[in-house]
């Protein structure tokens, strides 16, 4: 089914909304305001593709740290996401019990994931395979940066996952670096897709910075994996523009030319001039949705700042399930 | 009451469970056609299919890591890693994931699963067929411990593990597989709950705290220092973690000397735990120092009989260190 304009226009105001969330945290950081953050600038584009891919409150998203536009595009508010930032009480991804950016959104069916990666791949795995033992048609997407790939959980989750022929959709947001490792020292193959050739699975490359092409073949995967044909393993190839972390310096491992080469296809600038090409929006059109952005992310800064911290006891609960949870 | 071994136990839980709940589903190495290498879960393929009854690849983490992602959607996975020797490559998921997910989501998701898996020496299993690997997760808030020493026991602590809405290490005493008989109710519905340790033998002179295969061995050695005028009184731990307390302190009031008996490797091992807990709180209850006797402090369970006797704890053992404590 071709997107509409409305469809085009709103996953362009997801992209930039999260852009400038993400970049207002590096600003919070730069004053001191927060204590950490870790970005998905420059894979706003893969990430809203995919999201737009399947049924919000339906499917399930098993994501990793770098997902906050698709946190966004899920319903995750600006607001929480900078509470999560200053750990503030009650914000949703865990209760300020976890560094920023390990989502969680039990309402969105967001699986809560950890820092050490591929963890989360064999869950994504077990969501899928629960869902085929119960007949339902619902569909797992779950995500993972290349770097992440080298982990043999990786492969054990695509392996059980192509063995049981389960719903899930396994996509590898290929950013280049793992914090300053490249993709050569990371793998002996051209792609991370080509490794799924080993374990039975086409691999699908896209290009990650194109987030209509990334809408269609994530469609793709997520009709074949609901009629029952089974998972897929899809690259999204883009280029990580920041730092890996607020505690990084890209700097001592990759030269300024190199990252303002890549700037030249930041897909904020490549949609927007692509809907403006398709009359969908205006430049004026556009001017007001960086008003409405930067807006938003002001608001979203202001709750958070007045919303309390949570008390230190807190800190003793919930560790089983089945006792009161005091928070 | 009927007869029945430990094993069977084990697989008589399994069976009703899954036929209580629909939910519960089976998966590991060669649990299907083949009914587990220690025939733990007979029958259950021809009785529930291969759908809830999952062969595995031979792979532990992928077990453990599917089993929490179909825990998260609400099933009840059992997950059995064929033995405790080979849970390592699953660690990552049970500490890093299993433990932490509840906490970690504020109470938003939960992981209700049990990892089944048979420990312990003295089978002739060398250093990766013999391990006892509790002490690994006696220290890991988020999961429970269970370790049943008879088949009452283990049928009704496994019963409980299955609808425990948390993650439960449920280790079996693999020697005690079909060595250990005991009577459980026939056609009568039961559990035994997580949490609690028990008193099996009563006893004044002193306490053995212990828990599985050395339980039952401990039961013989009371027998055997009874005919020479030394009352033992026995306490199964079964689950140990969390931490029962109380029955311990209990029992140290009342005999005033404590030896604490495992085959896992004495330094680190859960009698650590076991006598800090009675130095802290029953110190003033004591007439000895806090004894142990437990695995040697070397790799493994070495493969050559004299070797692997050398390593093993056993009643005589046992008996020599109760009469030890006896005459302080």
């Amino acid at each position: 089914m071709p997107l509409s304009k409305e469809k085009k226009k709103e996953m362009f105001w997801t992209m930039l909304l999260s852009r400038r969330l993400d970049e207002r945290a590096w600003v919070l950081h730069r004053q001191g305001k927060i204590a950490f953050h870790i970005s998905g600038i420059g894979q706003e584009a893969a990430q809203v593709g995919a999201i737009y891919a399947i049924e919000k409150g339906k499917d399930w998203l098993v994501p990793y740290y770098r997902d906050l536009a698709m946190m966004i595009a899920m319903g995750m508010s600006p607001t929480e996401f900078v509470m999560s930032l200053m750990g503030k009480a009650g914000e949703p991804t865990s209760g300020a019990r976890q560094m920023p950016s390990h989502f969680s959104l039990r309402r969105a069916r967001i699986v809560s994931h950890s820092a050490p990666v591929a963890t989360q791949s064999p869950h994504a795995s077990g969501l899928g395979f629960a869902i085929k033992m119960d007949g339902k048609d619902e569909v797992v997407l779950t995500t993972i940066g290349e770097g992440a790939t080298s982990q043999g959980e990786w492969y054990e989750a695509v392996n059980f996952a192509a063995i049981h022929q389960l719903p899930v959709v396994f996509i590898v947001e290929n950013n280049q670096y793992a914090i300053s490792v490249p993709q050569q020292k990371q793998m002996a193959v051209a792609s991370a897709a080509d490794k799924a050739c080993g374990l039975g699975l086409p691999g699908i490359e896209v290009d990650g910075t194109q987030v209509f092409e990334v809408y269609e073949e994530v469609l793709n995967a997520v009709e074949l994996a609901r009629k029952g044909d089974g998972p897929s393993v899809i690259e999204t190839n883009m280029y990580r523009l920041t730092p890996h972390s607020s505690d990084d310096d890209d700097r001592s491992y990759r030269t300024r030319q190199e990252v303002e080469e890549h700037k030249k296809k930041d897909p904020i600038l490549l949609t927007k001039r692509l809907l403006i090409e398709e009359a969908i929006i205006a430049e004026e059109d556009y001017q007001k949705m960086e008003e409405r952005a930067k807006a938003e992310v002001d608001q979203a800064v202001e709750a958070a700042r007045e919303a309390p911290y949570p008390e230190g006891e807190a800190a003793a609960h919930p560790v089983y399930a089945g006792e009161v949870n005091h928070d | 009451m009927t007869e029945i071994t430990l094993v069977e136990a084990v697989r008589q839980a399994m069976d009703e469970e899954l036929a209580r709940d629909e939910n519960v589903f089976i998966i590991g190495e060669d649990v299907g056609v083949r009914g587990g290498v220690f025939r733990a879960t007979q029958g259950l393929f021809e009785k529930y299919g291969g759908k809830r009854v999952v062969d595995s690849p031979l792979a532990e983490l992928t077990i453990v890591g599917v089993g929490i992602g179909a825990a998260l959607y609400g099933k009840r996975p059992i997950c059995e890693i064929q033995f405790a020797d080979f849970i390592y490559p699953a660690f990552n998921q049970i500490v890093s994931e299993a433990a932490k997910m509840f906490y970690r989501s504020n109470g938003d998701w939960s992981v209700p699963m049990v990892i089944r898996a048979p420990y312990g020496g003295g089978i002739g299993g060398g250093l990766y067929h013999s391990q006892s690997v509790e002490a690994f997760f006696t220290q890991v808030p988020g999961v429970k411990v269970v370790i049943p020493s008879n088949p009452y026991d283990a049928k009704g602590l496994l019963k409980s593990a299955v609808r425990d809405p948390n993650p439960v290490m449920f280790f079996e005493p693999k020697k005690g597989y079909r060595l250990i008989k005991g009577e459980v109710p026939e056609g009568e519905e039961y559990t035994v709950p997580i949490g609690p340790a028990k008193v099996t033998r009563e006893g004044q002179d002193l306490t053995v705290f212990t828990y599985g295969m050395m339980h039952h061995y401990a039961l013989q050695a009371a027998e055997m220092v009874a005919k020479e005028g030394i009352d033992a009184e026995i306490v199964d731990l079964r689950t140990l973690y969390p931490v029962d307390r109380q029955t311990i302190l209990r029992s140290v009031q009342k005999t005033s000397k404590a030896l604490i008996v495992h085959e896992d490797n004495l330094t680190g091992g859960y009698g650590a735990e076991v006598a800090a807990t009675i130095a802290e709180w029953g110190f003033m209850d004591l007439d000895a120092p806090v004894r142990r006797l437990a695995g040697p402090d070397v790799p493994g369970v070495p493969f050559s009989h004299p070797m692997q006797e050398w390593f093993m704890i056993n009643p005589e053992k046992i008996a020599d260190a109760i009469r030890d404590l006896a005459a302080f």
